[in-house]
Parts: C-alpha cells; structure tokens; sequence
C-alpha cells in the first residue's frame, strides 16, 4: 500500500516485570479500515491497545502517527492525536443523561457576563444529530443512558468518539457482552465510522463478528503476531484455527504469504 | 351459523410494525418518577397538609410561627446544599458537625479573648476550615478510602481539638460575649444581621403582622425583618441549584459520582471536583456557625452535635442516592424544609418530642427504598 498509515506501531515489546505481555508486535491502521485484532485470552490483544492508546509506555519499539515518531505520554496526548478508545464497561454513566455523557469533559458553553453556563440547546442539538447519523434515533437526549440498550451504549460512546475528531477508533471487545440484535447495530456502527474514513482497531474472540466487517485481520498469540492477513485471502475456519493457538501454522503459512 | 356473523379481521399489520417492539414510550407517571425531587415534594405536601390539620389553631402558620420553623429549616438547608453536591460527587463529609464546634470557637477565640475585630476572625474561621475541607478531600482521593471513614477520623479529632483548644485557653468551653465584640463590625452583620426591617415595620404599622405591647421592645413589630440566615439558606440553594444543573462543573459533579473511572478517561478532573466539593461544604459548615455564633452571642465547643447525619437525612429526602451520581439540591432544600417543619410542627401540635425521632428514622428508611427503586427504573438493573 502506498497510502501512510494513521498509526503504525512496529516491534512493540511490553514487559511487567518478568512477565513478557507483548514480544515484538508490528501493526499498522490504514485510514477508512477496520483492523480487527484477534487472539485467546491473554494474548496481549487488551496490553497492545493501552499501548497504542497512551495507558502504556512501549518497554521497546516504535510508534508513528502519519509517518512521524512519536511517543505518548499519556491517554490524553494520543487522544490529541486522534486515538481514541471505547472501553466496554467504561464508556458511560448510566444514571446521567445521553447529552451530558456524550459532552462530559468537554461541554459546550455560552457565556452570560462573568458567568458561563452549560449550554444544552446546543449539546442536545448536536448528540442527537450525531445519534442519529449513527443509525440510532433517540426519545430525547435527556434520556438517561442507563434506559439504552448495549449495543446503543456502545453506539453513543463510538459516535462521541468519532464527533470529537478521532482517527483512529480502537474499541476493545464492544461486541462481547451483547446479543445478536445488538451485536448486528454495533457492526453497522463500525460500517459507518469506517466509511467515514476513520481507521477501527476492532478487537473480538469471536470470529464471525471480525469476518462480518473486517478488511484486514492480525492474530496475536503469546505476545507476538501470527501475521495480518487481507479479506478475501483467509476463510473463517483458517481464522477459527489461527486463534485456536496457531497449532496448524504450517498448513497456514502459504495463505499468509509473506505478511507473517 | 349465519353470513351475518363478523368475521375476524386480522390484526392490522401495518400499525404493529410502526410501533418499535422494545417498549419505547415511558408512561407520563415513570417519567415524572425518575426526577430526583418528586419524593420530596409529595412529603413537603403531605407534610404540610398534615399540620394545616393539626396545628392551624397553635399559631404555627402565624407569623411568628412561620418565622420558627423557617428559620430552623433555613438551617438544615445550608448544610444540605454541601452535603448535597458531595454526595452527588460520591463522598461524605462526616465531620461537618465537628466543623461547626471548631468555627464557631475559632471565632469567639479570636475576636473575645484575643481582642481581634469580628470580621478578622470570622474571616480566619473561614480560612481554617476551608483548609481542613481540603485536607479531608485530600486524604480521601490520595489514600483511596472510603471518605465515610477519613471524615469519621475528622469527626473526632476536630471535635477533640476545639475542646481542648476552648479549655486551655479560656479553661471554659462556652465563649460568649460576642455580641458586644461585633457591635459597629462591618462583616458580622452579613451573618447575624436582618434584611427587609423597614417592610416589616410598615407590615406592622399597617396591621398586618401584630407588634410587642409589653417588655423592653413594646412597639416594635413581632417579627422585625427576615434573618441573614435565610438569605444564606435560599442564596446558597441558588447557587448549588445552578452549579450542578446549568454548568460544566456541575456535568463532571455528577460524572465524579456517577464513575469516576469512566469521567477520567474523558478528562474530568475528578480529584479537584471532588476536593473542592469538600471545601464548599466546609464552607456552608461555616456559615452555618457564624449565622449561629453572632444570633446567640457565644459560641460552644459542643455545638453541631449530629448537624452531619440531619444533613445528609435531608439530602436523602431530598432523592439523592448514597451511591452517588444523582440528586438534586432543590430537593435536598425540600428534604430540610421538611425536617424543619416536622421537627417544629410536632412541638406546636404538643406531640411527645422524643417521637421526632421515630418519624425521622421511618421517612428515612421510605426514603432511601424509593431511592433505590428510581435508580432501578432509570439504570434498568433489577
Ligand atoms: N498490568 C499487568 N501486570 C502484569 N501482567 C500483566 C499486566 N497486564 C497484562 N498482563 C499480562 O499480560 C498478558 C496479556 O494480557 P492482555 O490483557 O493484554 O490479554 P488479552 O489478549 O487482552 O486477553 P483477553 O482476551 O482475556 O482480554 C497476560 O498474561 C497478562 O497476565
Ligand atoms: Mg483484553
């Protein structure tokens, strides 16, 4: 490919102490892609995403963002350079309102004299908009997130993420916890971002779900990567024993070709 | 059977589909439900009505009456609104009573036996407190205990300290003479002062309120104008009403509360929320033992006994969930204006007053299970 990726991270190593979480992990996220990150438990996938997202600093290797180097110090740097993350259980307060969720940290103000004040016409506006552009149509924005559905959770979280300019969308396991139903609106939500040109960092176990909307596919295991492999080039089962522990690897290699 | 016999019409497909299968609409009754202040105000009604019934002949809703549990109710407001915001940034200040035992000897201290001028010393008071708010906040976010049991620890050694401080001092642990101090003092007035004293002498030159005919104030009207702590009270309500629905600051009070993990990926500066929610109720805590000091004249080392529990009762009246997260000061205001009237209501209707207590212990219990019920229907949990 000739197009600089968003991000590329090469050799990333991460050590806890004598534990080796990550050994050598290069990945790199094309604009408009949806990258998903796949592997058993452990294998680093959760470690190598705070990694890309500022939580963790690299023990070695390299970070670029639009081909510069760069090193962050913490989540809010990456995510002033347009790396964002959507934690599962983290994402929203359910006891408050989607329009106070979706501006917390960031609210939108008018000024009266000295005094500046929450500006809800505005905020409301805008979080329904963005819901709605989503796919999602929303009673009222006063709504507390709490009365949404999973998969609508996940969408509000993902369409605040993608409304304050991320460039790359890393979400850790949005579909884990979720039925079918919602499983298919949080997949059409990846659909959209991606169309939009934003880069998605989908991480999942579940293979059926990486398959549905993914345009490249890397499998971590044990720390390192098993190789990235390009839609089209690589069937579900092959992906299904991949992840299994990479037990048939050798059968593998020729489907791989020379991205391991 | 006869061709006259309707035939079943089927269902009509079309208006199933237009409606969403999840139940989408909530009922006009769940919706008003899920605001934080319907309890209160159903009790303050009740309440009201109840000693409309009981106690309209005892002079409870004459002005002087109005004016008794007014004013006590303007009390536990002031703490409220503190406790209130902190609850909802999910702490507890447990050593606000304790808070109020030290301000107020801080302030006889200084201004009667160390000869400081008033407005110096209520100042110093404000200053010291504000600091030890901040330390209680502190201590909570950096050793990450529950704040229940860092302020339970203030509670103690607050309370501890200003008796000490009271008896090596002035071997005594009630300072008076502090009205004599403030006399011609410019800042006590904004505390132990009254406003509206022309309105109430014309209200009584007209009639409508009546006027002492005996004893050293004969000729002056019954009630001579509304106490600056009141204007604190409904002042302070204001502000905290403001603060927490129509600002940012207010948005990262309840996202503090609500997960603070969650509102720091976004960038809430949860520990300087939390901290400075601290602070303010150490400040309503100190302006409740002002108003206090310059009404009585003295102050005592014992005062505010239980003022931190009558607090956080009202601010639970009032809807806001123990967990945190959620609340609303105008209903916590309404969770003090109950108390107050309850707790005066029953004196005036001559009802045994150890029963206040029972009454309290009951609304509380009903209180925190509706509470918990709202918080059901607006997270979904079961
Ligand atoms: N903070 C830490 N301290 C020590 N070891 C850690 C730490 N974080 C992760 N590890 C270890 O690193 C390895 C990779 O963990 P990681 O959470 O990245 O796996 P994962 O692929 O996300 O797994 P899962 O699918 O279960 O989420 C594990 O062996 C884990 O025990
Ligand atoms: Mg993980």
């Amino acid at each position: 490919m000739s197009e600089t990726p968003l991000i590329e991270l090469r050799g990333i190593e991460r050590h806890f102490g004598s534990v080796i979480a990550l050994a050598g992990v290069t990945v790199s996220i094309m604009p408009g892609e949806c990258h998903c990150l796949l592997g058993d438990n452990g294998a680093g996938k959760s470690t190598f995403i705070k990694t890309m997202s500022g939580v963790y600093k690299p023990t070695r290797g390299e970070i670029f963002v639009e081909g510069k180097p760069v090193l962050f110090e913490s989540p809010r740097e990456a995510m002033a350079y347009g790396i964002a993350t959507v934690y599962q259980d983290l994402a929203m307060i359910p006891l408050m309102s989607v329009t106070r969720n979706f501006w917390m940290g960031r609210e939108p103000k008018k000024r009266f004299g000295p005094f500046s004040f929450f500006d809800f016409e505005k905020a409301d506006r805008v979080a329904m908009e963005a819901m709605r552009s989503m796919g999602i149509q929303l009673r009222e924005p006063s709504q507390a997130v709490g009365t949404l559905s999973g998969g609508e959770r996940q969408t509000v979280a993902i369409s605040r993420a993608v409304h304050f300019g991320a460039k790359v969308l890393i979400l850790d396991e949005p579909t884990s916890a979720l039925g079918v139903r919602q499983t298919s609106q949080v997949l059409a939500t990846i659909d959209r971002v991606r169309k939009s040109g934003v880069g998605v960092v989908f991480i999942t176990h579940n293979v059926r779900h990486a398959m549905a909307v993914g345009d490249r596919f890397t499998v971590l295991n044990r720390g390192k990567t098993l190789g990235t492999a390009k839609r089209g080039e690589i069937s579900t089962e092959e992906l299904q024993d991949l992840m299994a522990g990479g037990a048939d690897l050798a059968e593998l290699e020729g489907s791989l070709g020379g991205t391991v | 059977m006869g061709d006259a016999s309707p035939t079943p019409q089927p269902a009509q497909a079309g208006q199933a589909v237009a409606r969403d299968e999840r139940v989408k609409d909530i009922s006009r009754l769940r919706k008003m439900m899920i605001r934080p202040e319907l309890g209160a105000i159903t009790g303050t009604i009740l309440v009201f009505v109840y000693f409309f019934l009981v106690a309209s002949d005892t002079g409870m809703f004459g002005p002087e009456g109005i004016m008794n549990w007014s004013t006590v109710s303007a009390q536990f407001m002031i703490l409220a609104v503190g406790a209130c915001l902190l609850m909802i940034a999910g702490e507890f200040d447990l050593s606000i009573g304790s808070m109020i035992g030290f301000s107020g000897i801080i302030i006889a201290l200084l201004s009667v036996s160390m000869g400081w001028p008033v407005w110096a010393a209520i100042i110093a008071a404000f200053v010291l407190s504000l600091m030890i708010g901040a330390a209680n906040g502190y201590l909570v976010i950096k050793t990450g205990l529950p704040s229940f049991i860092v302020t339970l620890a203030s509670l103690y050694i607050l309370r501890g300290l200003t008796i000490f401080i009271s008896i090596t001092t002035t071997r005594k642990t009630i300072i008076g003479g502090v009205k004599e101090a403030a006399a011609g003092d410019w800042l006590a007035p904004v505390f132990g002062g009254k406003i509206l004293t022309g309105l109430f002498s014309w209200l009584a030159d007209v009639g409508v309120i009546a006027k002492f005919t005996a004893g050293t104030r004969a000729g002056q009207p019954v009630i001579d104008g509304v106490p600056m702590l009141m204007v604190w009270a409904i002042g302070l309500v204001i502000f905290g009403h403001i603060l927490l629905t129509r600002t940012q600051f207010g948005n990262w009070i309840f996202a503090a509360g609500g997960d603070a993990q969650a509102a720091r990926y976004v960038g809430v500066p949860v520990a300087r929320v939390k901290i400075l929610m601290f602070v303010f109720t150490a400040f309503t805590a100190t302006v409740f033992a002002t108003c206090q000091v310059m009404e009585f004249g003295s102050a005592a080392a014992d005062r505010g006994l239980l003022k931190e529990f009558e607090a956080i009762i009202s601010v639970v009246i009032g809807g806001a969930l123990l967990t945190g997260g959620y609340g609303s000061v105008i209903g916590a205001a309404l969770g003090a204006l109950i108390f107050g009237v309850v707790q005066q209501g029953l004196f005036f209707a001559g009802v045994e007053s150890s029963l206040f207590r029972v009454f309290l212990g009951v609304i509380l219990l009903l209180a925190v299970v509706l509470n918990t019920y709202i918080r059901r229907l607006i997270t979904g949990e079961r």
